[in-house]
């Protein structure tokens, strides 16, 4: 195991060269959250119901929504690195590769998030646009959340990555 | 028009629309499509004492996909202005074998007897609600992202260690399924 920091790519975190992003870039960011807010809802993959049909085998509805996410990213990444694009601000595209290391933090972690994506029925992203839909008990699970991210950030050195 | 934006949406274009935003993304800013790093750049912003995971500058690095985040929220909100939740149209297998673990109510977007503020004062409550999102924190912090960032972004770039981490997502997604729901909703009110 290392003790170096994980990639920050690891987690969403973009690429360098980090600046502070302009305010019209968060105002992109921003609409962009709304629009992901507003399919995660008409998608209802971020209903508990869904998520148990999931896990029961019982419907081909979220194997064909979060396949077909990966298929429409994944040509799209394709096309992105063919034709060498580059972004709105004029920085190349780098998607940075994650690192392996022992693979034990993507296996162990990934149970475990497993575990409470049952549990809760959603991953991150739906809790939150579920307090906007307005299950608003899901603020305690986003609090437990964080608690959880502390817990793991002041265990790290303990655990095997 | 409105029928569109008030309904649930088929996969077919429910999938491919979340499969946009990973090169909408990187088109934007060269940012890399993940939610749950939020969780850590909000406690590297609020924990006063802070392990090395923590210690980063979460604003250079998160404060996009914070301001993002926020749309998330707001974009649940719109939706459920413009079309209020309705029941969730699940198989009738799902609704029957739901119905035997001791779900009554299939009104809404997730059930009511567990997810609300009355049942979060009962044990089961607090499993599935407090339990549970501690599990989601921290399993994701743990595996490095979570559905967005392994299962999309990570497998659409062809990364094995997001392939080792879904895995993981289904096999504990399975456990708690098929070894753990079935003693705590019905037997534990």
């Amino acid at each position: 195991m290392s003790n170096s920091l994980p990639d920050l790519s690891d987690c969403g975190v973009s690429t360098p060269p980090e600046r502070p992003p302009h305010p019209a870039f968060l105002a992109i960011y921003l609409l962009l959250g709304i629009a992901f807010g507003f399919v995660l809802s008409r998608s209802e993959v971020l209903s508990w119901f869904r998520i148990q049909e999931m896990f029961r085998f019982q419907s081909f509805r979220m194997y064909g929504i979060i396949g077909s996410a990966i298929a429409t990213a994944a040509v799209s990444i394709a096309i992105i690195k063919a034709v060498g694009a580059k972004s709105v601000a004029g920085d190349p595209i780098q998607i940075p590769s994650k690192t392996l290391g022992g693979g034990i933090s993507y296996a162990a972690g990934g149970t475990i998030f497993g575990l409470g994506w049952a549990l809760t029925g959603a991953c991150p992203g739906p809790l939150f646009a579920l307090i906007g839909n307005g299950v608003s008990v899901m603020i305690v699970a986003v609090f437990s959340a964080l608690v959880g991210t502390a817990a793991y950030s002041w265990l790290r050195p303990k655990l095997p990555h | 028009m409105s029928g569109l934006l008030s309904s649930t949406w088929p996969w077919y274009v429910a999938g491919p629309i979340i499969g946009l935003f990973v090169p909408a993304l990187l088109l934007v800013g060269n940012k890399v499509f993940g939610i749950s790093s939020n969780l850590r750049h909000i406690c590297s912003a609020l924990l006063p004492r802070k392990p090395d995971f923590l210690r980063y500058n979460w604003k250079e690095a998160g404060l996009w996909n914070l301001v993002f985040l926020a749309g998330v929220l707001i974009g649940g909100f719109l939706a459920a202005q413009i079309g209020p939740p309705h029941d969730v149209a699940i198989s009738p297998e799902t609704h029957a074998a739901l119905t035997r673990l001791g779900i009554h109510d299939f009104s809404g977007i997730a059930p009511r007897e567990i997810f609300s503020w009355n049942a979060l004062l009962t044990v089961r409550g607090f499993i599935f609600i407090v339990i549970g999102g501690f599990l989601v924190g921290f399993g994701t912090a743990y595996a490095g992202g979570c559905t967005s960032g392994h299962a999309i972004s990570g497998l659409a770039n062809l990364q094995l260690p997001s392939l080792i981490a879904v895995f993981g997502f289904f096999a504990g997604g399975l456990i708690a399924t098929y070894f753990i729901l079935p003693y705590v909703i019905g037997g534990i009110g």
